[in-house]
């Protein structure tokens, strides 16, 4: 078929194209479709399911123990954060005390995480844009954070070290001093990341002006995490509703007013720093003690409906669990940071050019998994 | 005093020339012999020298990116890209089924004889050019300006949207950096009287034209390596193919020989851009002379004339390789900005500040 029929041009001249579910810059099985005037963008359509494995029907005939391994499929890069949100729910509705070695440990792992989520998104927003290089630069210190998982809990990807109650095994002797030998790498290497993207003429230019997502916009399509962050909402579920801990620690919660791409690319520079200052605060006070709160063998919730939200790299994850007393979830719902960030895509991407589409792509990190669950 | 080291290669030919005009005798047979010979000698000069870009470029990009590059296949990893080669050369030439056929296989030959067409006028050494014409600088900017053809007719006749995106952008972007790339051009042609790039090559001799020419000649010289790394679509400004938004652009369809020759006409390319900036800016094959240094000039001399062209051409091609290991990709829009609001002013008062330092004898 040839241009000129009317699969490739609608009525109105409009070009439109399929991007995804092969395409290098969806990061997997997105499918957007595009409505295109020459190269400008007159409307986004995102196609979901591709990779829909219910997870959430799954959860119900598995045991609370079980059925946080799951998330860990869901948003790959934040694992153990959805871990913890299913730990989470449970000991809520237990009202288990979990023990502060745990917590502690929880919590720095959590940040690693994050650190390591965000080092991936700046690798593969530098490559969305063009840029090989950072790719590299950035897997070099998450590729020392997945060597961590790895020595801890056993996996680099699809990770899971947190049950109901605390962590699954204790750390090895030398977590403290693999932790600090990486935080010195990374703080080391900081500034590279500065030099070979934040400083670049192109790639600011790339990102300014692009993708304006209002604050009220940010309300309204329920964006969160960094994301809405550079929107200027204050949205950090470790500060409006602490968990686990967090509400010992200082740290501070990245705002940026600027609602541009280039907003959200500093906005998650500055919570990789905030992340670091975190684990500082915590790697040289791991209390002794349990690692795990006894809970039963077998753990039954109580009749009711119980609600845990964290924070994960791109925002807030929350566990909705509906329990009729017995040992399996009587039905289990996610509320995920990607499904919700996706929807404002449509909306902020009209009227941009197609590469300015894959810059805000690249910088709302989207995990497609996490959208279809 | 003659040393061998100047040794002017036309001598050579002139020999070879009176050898085959002894054996075959004159007329049409001795010529197309002689095209013949020079035809093979230089496309094998130039599949080696695509090999050689491509081991230099991942070698680069594996130094730029912290990492080691090919190092498995030969030593040092030299013979990948023959791997590669051959890997491309067993897969299927695949042609999409709603592709015009005849434009679709066509295109890959245009791209790739325009790229070799314009090798023809570059002096590699002193005396060894193949086509001394006196227009070489023309020349070269027509031939190289063909390329959008071919690009345009892949782009088209693949029927992908994609590769017509691409193939739109090329034309936009091809057309409008050639005006920068001619200005800065013209620039030396006003300092030399002369569009033969051996006149070029021979003004040069008591200093290149970018030590020579002040500040608006190095300015010519910036203008005219961005410009070309425009003019041949690589990074930064690889808009054409764009990976991440054109998954491969122009040469989304194409598979096997067909991209491998993409892939060859795209090195061919970039030596060439580079050759010419060698060439008109940097001396060419004139080794490094400074005016009224009789001794230290003798010394530089006994450095062989190819060693001084390639040397000067591989440090321009790392430059712009360089630049793909670097930046991120321009916007459509910022790209053209950059050609029309920038580079294109820019160039046309440094064509006139060049006129008049020409006029007024103001250069070395």
């Amino acid at each position: 078929m040839l241009l000129g029929e009317e699969d490739y041009i609608t009525e109105d001249g409009e070009f439109v194209i399929n991007m995804g579910p092969q395409h290098p810059s969806t990061h997997g099985v997105l499918r957007l479709k595009v409505w295109l005037d020459g190269e400008t963008i007159k409307k986004v359509e995102p196609h979901l399911g591709y990779i829909h494995r219910s997870i959430e029907k799954m959860s119900e005939s598995l045991s609370y123990r079980q059925y946080g391994y799951l998330t860990s499929r869901m948003d790959y890069l934040s694992a153990h954060i959805n871990n913890l949100a299913c730990a989470l729910v449970v000991e809520k509705a237990l009202q288990v005390e979990v023990p502060a070695r745990a917590q502690a440990i929880r919590i720095i792992i959590s940040e690693l995480t994050r650190i390591g989520s965000h080092l991936l998104w700046f690798a593969s927003a530098g490559l969305d844009l063009g840029g090989v290089t950072p790719f590299f630069y950035a897997f070099r210190e998450r590729e020392a954070i997945n060597s961590i998982m790895d020595e801890n809990c056993g996996a680099r990807l699809t990770q899971n070290f947190m049950v109901p109650g605390g962590i699954i095994y204790d750390v090895r002797p030398d977590f403290q001093s693999r932790v600090k030998e990486v935080l010195k790498q990374f703080k080391d290497n900081f500034h590279e990341y500065n030099e070979i993207l934040t400083g670049n003429v192109i790639f600011q230019n790339r990102l300014k002006d692009v993708g304006i997502l209002t604050k009220e916009d940010a309300i309204a399509f329920g964006c969160t995490g960094p994301t809405a962050r550079a929107s200027g909402l204050n949205c950090d579920i470790r500060k409006m509703y602490p968990y686990d801990g967090y509400e010992k620690l200082q740290f501070d919660e990245v705002i940026s007013t600027g609602c541009d791409s280039w907003a959200r690319y500093e906005v998650r520079m500055a919570e990789m720093l905030q992340s670091v200052r975190i684990i500082e605060q915590l790697i040289d006070n791991i209390p002794e003690g349990d690692i795990v709160a006894k809970t039963k063998n077998v753990i039954k919730l109580p009749k009711g409906e119980f609600y845990q939200r964290v924070e994960t790299a791109r925002g807030e994850l929350g566990v909705y669990i509906v329990s009729d007393g017995g040992s399996t979830p009587y039905r289990c719902k996610y509320r995920s940071p990607n499904f919700a960030n996706l929807s404002a895509i449509p909306h902020i991407a009209r009227g941009y050019k197609i590469g300015d589409l894959i810059a805000i792509m690249a910088t709302i990190d989207l995990i497609i998994p996490d959208i279809d669950r | 005093m003659k040393t061998l080291l100047s040794y002017s290669f036309s001598s050579l030919a002139k020999h070879l020339h009176n050898l085959l005009q002894n054996i075959l005798g004159g007329g049409i047979l001795l010529t197309v012999t002689e095209l013949v010979i020079v035809g093979v000698c230089l496309l094998v000069f130039l599949i080696l020298l695509a090999f050689f870009l491509g081991y230099m470029e991942r070698k680069v990009a594996a130094f730029m990116e912290i990492r080691l590059g090919p190092n498995r296949v030969g030593p040092k990893g030299t013979l990948q890209i023959v791997a590669d080669t051959v890997k491309l050369l067993f897969k299927e030439g695949f042609t999409p089924d709603a592709a015009d056929k005849f434009l679709f296989n066509l295109a890959p030959g245009i791209i790739i004889t325009t790229a070799l067409l314009a090798v023809a006028p570059i002096a590699f050494a002193k005396g060894f050019q193949i086509w001394d014409i006196n227009i070489g600088v023309l020349y070269i900017s027509s031939v190289s300006s063909m390329a959008v053809i071919g690009i345009l007719m892949a782009g088209w006749s693949s029927s992908n949207k994609y590769s017509l995106i691409g193939a739109m952008r090329c034309g936009a972007q091809i057309v409008s950096y050639e005006l920068s790339i001619g200005l800065s051009l013209v620039s030396i042609v006003v300092l030399t009287g002369s569009l033969s790039l051996n006149d070029i090559v021979e003004s040069q001799a008591n200093g290149w034209w970018i030590f020579k020419g002040h500040i608006p000649v190095m300015i010519a010289f910036v203008v005219f390596v961005i410009a070309s790394t425009a003019e041949i679509n690589r990074a930064p400004f690889d808009l054409v193919e764009a990976d991440q938004e054109l998954t491969g652009g122009f040469n989304t369809e194409y598979a096997g020989m067909k991209f491998a020759m993409f892939l060859m006409a795209e090195y061919i390319n970039l030596f060439v851009v580079s050759a010419v900036a060698a060439t008109i800016f940097l001396g060419g094959w004139m080794p490094f002379h400074i005016g009224g240094m009789t001794g230290f000039n003798h010394i530089m001399d006994y450095i062989p004339s190819s060693i001084w062209f390639f040397g000067k051409t591989l440090f321009i091609i790392f430059i712009i390789m360089q630049f793909r290991w670097t930046f991120p990709r321009l916007r459509i829009d910022q790209l053209l900005n950059l050609e029309w609001k920038y580079l294109l002013p820019i160039s046309m008062v440094n064509v006139l500040i060049v006129t008049l330092m020409a006029i007024m004898g103001w250069h070395f």
